[in-house]
């Protein structure tokens, strides 16, 4: 991960996140901003801090309150309630020709009527800069995206990835201090998304810009952030670095939304520093979860929650496990196989459906298969316990 | 497929019979006026006399001329005119009056001309009677009659020429520090200049064209051509008239088969430019 | 540069104002145009259609006079007289029916004309669709007087088609065609068929043809997937291409004038025989208020399906 970090003063050797630096002053602050169209509200209530450097995703489905969130940094929206600060100043009343924010479409918005040079241009054209320094600048932003052989084409003779590489070329050369992307990525297909996605990285890293990136794709969210905002329903319902938004999703919506899961409800009978024990009317034997719950706080013992597992998190055995706690059986319903691993349905006693998935490490070795009798077992160090 | 093929003789039926009635007529009025003739459907062998007629007859030119003035006065104002109320219309939201706005700018285009034509004769005499101006009935008046009536077409081409724009282009210009103004006549002004040309040659096409409200709105002196075509041809078929109309219609087909082939040129390049992309 | 500097500061300032004051303008300028030349004459029309016509320039009396100097001495002459005397002629209230009746069977030409028209240049391929559809424009581009008047030409006793079928030997005594109702039916038919034509091969065009696959493979054949699938959806299309003919043509005035008979009865020659002949600008102004209340409803239902179909697209 490109997580940018800083020397922590208590301990030099140790370097520490810069999010997690008390001292850190954040770039981009959005303190508890709502916007409302008529009735319909788009972003409820959202509080955010940006460090500078940071490569930070809005993650969410369609409709969430992402978009709208990133037009309120660029100035296209102003906020129904609440307050943005960049860079320490008071957004409020900034039209976006004057903010020191630059953006990326996910349409791209190339000027149909310019050339690719005039595209990239335009905003040091609108600084009044002189000619020199326009052409100057122009061609070592196209160096750097790799398209200087393509400066006096107009948008509709450049591929899709070349468009892209113009809007980011454009968004990027008056310097802005802080880089707005709406789904930089969406319009290119999937082979030339995976390799884009590095270089966006590495762009970022090499300019030092705080990138602000929304998308739906988590999978993108996932390979680019330093840290990611999951939203839904206009809010933010996690903040954290990639590995914590799946490892210990805080919530049932994360859970599901990021990656796939098997969810048990149950009620908390034991709620201990060190561990936590769910009785769970779908599976024979309690859930022991090896660790407190640290990311769901005020639950108390008999509260409803939900266990959240991963699928490749269960262990699949054809032998009874010798353990007391976290394991059952059941009978193989389906067997899908998507080459790197396969993924199995298998139904257990009180009829719930358990997602199971398997690397497919050895090429003939496979034993399991419809209508086998089998055991799950899993670790209790890979539950968590979520809120609904 | 074969359902489709069975119905293609349908098809090119249709289009036959329905380009045959709409030609067939404009072809016969150029053809006669070929005719030597003064009885015009007679046929009495190949001239060209009736278009030296023609550019004798002063009234005809005289009136040829005013119209022309009136109808590039006319397309000029009316696209300025048309374009503001089509911005007003699709970019600014809900203000005070849109609805009525709405209305008046489509209300011409299907409104009855001796409505629209009475209204504004009576508006002018009352203007003149309460402040003397406009004076009398003439250029002016029709102009501004004119512009009435063009500019809702060129609000409804400019309307749904913005109604496809991607705002976001506006949005990218002033995010790279465009003002409102800068980014109306560096972005959103090139990027619909074309249509706003097809609104002013239609606004033009129409001016010259109208008789209905033209005649109320006009003063002694002051008639256009179609008004003079139309007072010939109440009384008849009349061979100069013919050759007026083959000279107006071939102006038209010029221009529109030189649009044509620019168009077709634009088309092949663009493609073109596509197979460049995809190599 | 202290100076340059504050100029450019007063610049900005001016651009901002301007700005501010630019959106105002745009809206204002058209609005009071239209406001002073469209809504305004309406309003005179209505006014004058309640005076009383007097040999004079210009031929009607004022609506509002003043016979002293108090308020008590305005006299307002509401005259009711022009509308009562468009119901006491009967020559009015035919001239209404009459042009409803051309406009309502002219319409109903243009759509069987027009439909199968825009139906084949939709269906057509798309290469060749801007080409079929720049020549159902191009008419519309060229003088509609003289396209008018071309059918004189065609009609009348020495005309084009008798010529014709004299020269076959199918007929020996010309037929009367120019001067009837049919030839005013021809001539709107003719004059009005790339308005229908236009938004029904919108209408087309946009079509998801798929579903007509999908009626196919559900046993559906091709006619009855025509009248259950591609008519239906086309409704929004025949209404506007219908509104779009029928509004105008009731109040036509060129074409029954050229192609008519003299005694034809439409509306929109009754008024300008009214206002250019009898000089009776009262009655005209009625004869347009009669008119417009007519039209009102199909303007209204009109301007409600466009509204339908900007929402829906």
């Amino acid at each position: 991960m490109n997580a940018p970090v800083v020397q922590s003063d208590l301990n030099p050797n140790r370097k520490v996140n810069v999010w997690e630096d008390p001292a850190a002053t954040p770039y981009v602050r959005i303190e508890g901003v709502s916007k409302y169209f008529d009735k319909f509200v788009a972003v409820d209530n959202v509080s955010l801090n940006i460090y500078r450097g940071e490569l930070f995703c809005l993650l969410g489905g369609s409709g969430c309150g992402k978009t709208t969130l990133l037009r309120m940094l660029a100035g296209f929206e102003s906020p129904t309630m609440g307050k943005i600060f960049i860079d320490g100043i008071d957004m409020h009343g900034i039209a976006p020709y004057a903010r020191p924010v630059n953006m990326m479409f996910q349409s791209y918005a190339l000027f149909p009527h310019m050339t690719v040079e005039q595209n990239v241009g335009f905003g040091l054209k609108m600084e009044h800069r002189a000619a020199s320094e326009i052409a100057d600048r122009v061609a070592a932003m196209l160096k750097l995206v790799k398209l200087e052989q393509f400066t006096k084409r107009k948008p509709h003779q450049l591929s899709g990835g070349q468009r892209q590489r113009v809007a980011l070329a454009r968004a990027l050369i008056k310097q802005p201090k802080l880089l707005l992307l709406d789904e930089p990525l969406g319009a290119l297909d999937k082979k030339l998304r995976e390799h884009t996605q590095f270089e966006l990285v590495n762009l970022q890293e090499q300019l030092g810009v705080t990138f602000v990136v929304v998308t739906h794709d988590q999978e993108e969210a996932m390979t680019l952030s330093s840290r990611i905002g999951v939203m839904d329903h206009g809010r933010i319902v996690q903040i954290d670095i990639p590995k914590n938004i799946y490892e210990f999703p805080n919530n049932k919506f994360v859970a599901e939304f990021i990656g796939s899961v098997n969810l048990f409800a149950g009620s908390l009978v034991e709620d201990e520093s060190d561990h936590v024990r769910i009785a769970c009317d779908e599976l024979e034997r309690t859930l022991l979860v090896d660790h407190g719950i640290s990311v769901v706080s005020n639950i108390q013992v008999g509260a409803q929650v939900w266990a959240a597992l991963r699928p490749e998190k269960i262990h699949m055995t054809l032998d009874q496990p010798t353990t007391t706690e976290n394991w059952t059986q059941g009978v193989v319903q389906d067997v899908a196989y998507m080459g790197d691993s396969s993924v199995y349905l298998i139904r257990i006693a009180s009829g719930k459906v358990l997602r199971v998935t398997r690397l497919n490490v050895s090429r003939h070795a496979h034993p399991v298969t419809w209508n086998q009798n089998v055991y799950l077992h899993w670790d209790s160090s890979s539950l968590v316990v979520v809120s609904a | 497929m074969s359902t489709y093929n069975q119905r293609s003789w349908f098809r090119i039926t249709a289009l036959a019979f329905g380009f045959a009635f709409l030609y067939v007529p404009i072809l016969s009025l150029m053809v006669y006026s070929f005719n030597k003739s003064r009885l015009v459907t007679v046929w009495g062998g190949f001239s060209t006399e009736w278009y030296g007629k023609l550019f004798e007859n002063e009234q005809i030119l005289q009136a040829a001329w005013l119209s022309l003035r009136i109808a590039t006065i006319n397309a000029t104002v009316a696209t300025i005119l048309g374009t503001c109320a089509g911005i007003a219309l699709v970019r600014f939201g809900k203000f005070r009056g849109r609805n009525l706005l709405s209305i008046m700018t489509t209300a011409p285009l299907i409104m009855p001309e001796v409505i629209t034509g009475l209204s504004l004769l009576l508006l002018f005499v009352a203007l003149e009677q309460l402040v003397g101006w406009p004076e009398g009935r003439g250029m002016t008046t029709i102009t501004i009659a004119h512009i009435t009536l063009t500019m809702s077409y060129v609000t409804v081409i400019v309307q749904s020429r913005l109604a496809s724009f991607d705002v976001s282009l506006e949005e990218a210009a002033m995010d790279l520090g465009a003002r409102p103004a800068k980014v109306f006549f560096l972005i959103t002004l090139p990027i619909i200049a074309p249509a706003l040309l097809s609104g002013w040659l239609l606004a033009l096409t129409i001016s010259l064209d109208d008789l209905v409200i033209t005649s109320f709105v006009a003063g002694p002196g002051s008639s256009t051509l179609p008004m003079v075509i139309f007072s010939k041809v109440r009384l008849g078929v009349s061979p100069d008239i013919n050759a007026l109309a083959t000279i107006m219609i071939g102006l038209v087909a010029l221009c529109v088969i030189v649009a044509g082939i620019a168009m077709a040129r634009q088309q092949r390049i663009h493609q073109r430019e596509l197979q460049l992309v995809n190599t | 540069m202290p100076s340059k500097l504050s100029m450019v500061n007063l610049l900005r300032a001016g651009l901002t104002y301007m700005g501010l004051r630019g959106r105002t303008a745009v809206i204002a300028i058209p609005y009071i145009w239209l406001l002073l030349f469209f809504l305004i004459p309406f309003v005179i029309v209505l006014k004058i259609s309640f005076s009383e016509s007097q040999i004079s320039m210009p031929p009607y009396q004022p609506l509002v006079q003043w016979v002293g100097n108090q308020w008590s001495d305005i006299r307002l002459h509401l005259n009711v007289g022009n509308f009562l005397y468009l119901g006491e002629d009967s020559l009015y209230l035919r001239a209404v029916i009459n042009s409803i009746k051309v406009a309502a069977i002219s319409t109903l030409l243009t759509l069987l004309i027009g439909y199968p028209v825009a139906y084949s240049i939709a269906r057509a391929k798309v290469t060749i669709r801007p080409v079929l559809l720049m020549l159902v424009i191009l008419p519309f581009w060229t003088s509609f007087l003289l396209r008018v008047y071309a059918w004189i030409g065609i009609l009348k006793n020495n005309g084009l088609i008798n010529n014709f079928l004299m020269w076959s030997g199918i007929i020996h005594q010309p037929i009367v065609m120019l001067q009837t109702d049919s030839a005013i039916y021809l001539g709107i038919v003719y004059s009005y068929l790339p308005f229908m034509i236009m938004p029904l091969y919108a209408n087309l065009e946009k079509m998801d043809l798929t579903l007509l696959e999908a009626a196919a493979d559900l046993g559906c054949k091709p006619f009855k997937a025509f009248t259950s699938i591609t008519l239906p959806l086309s409704m929004p299309g025949i209404r506007a291409g219908c509104m779009l003919v029928f509004i105008p043509a009731v109040g036509e005035y060129v074409i029954p004038s050229l192609l008519g008979p003299p005694e034809s009865l439409m509306i929109g020659k009754v008024l300008w025989t009214e206002f250019f002949n009898n000089r009776a600008w009262p009655v005209a102004s009625a004869v347009a208020i009669a008119l417009l209340l007519l039209l009102v409803l199909p303007i209204v239902y009109l301007q409600r399906t466009q509204d339908r179909q900007v929402d829906s697209a």
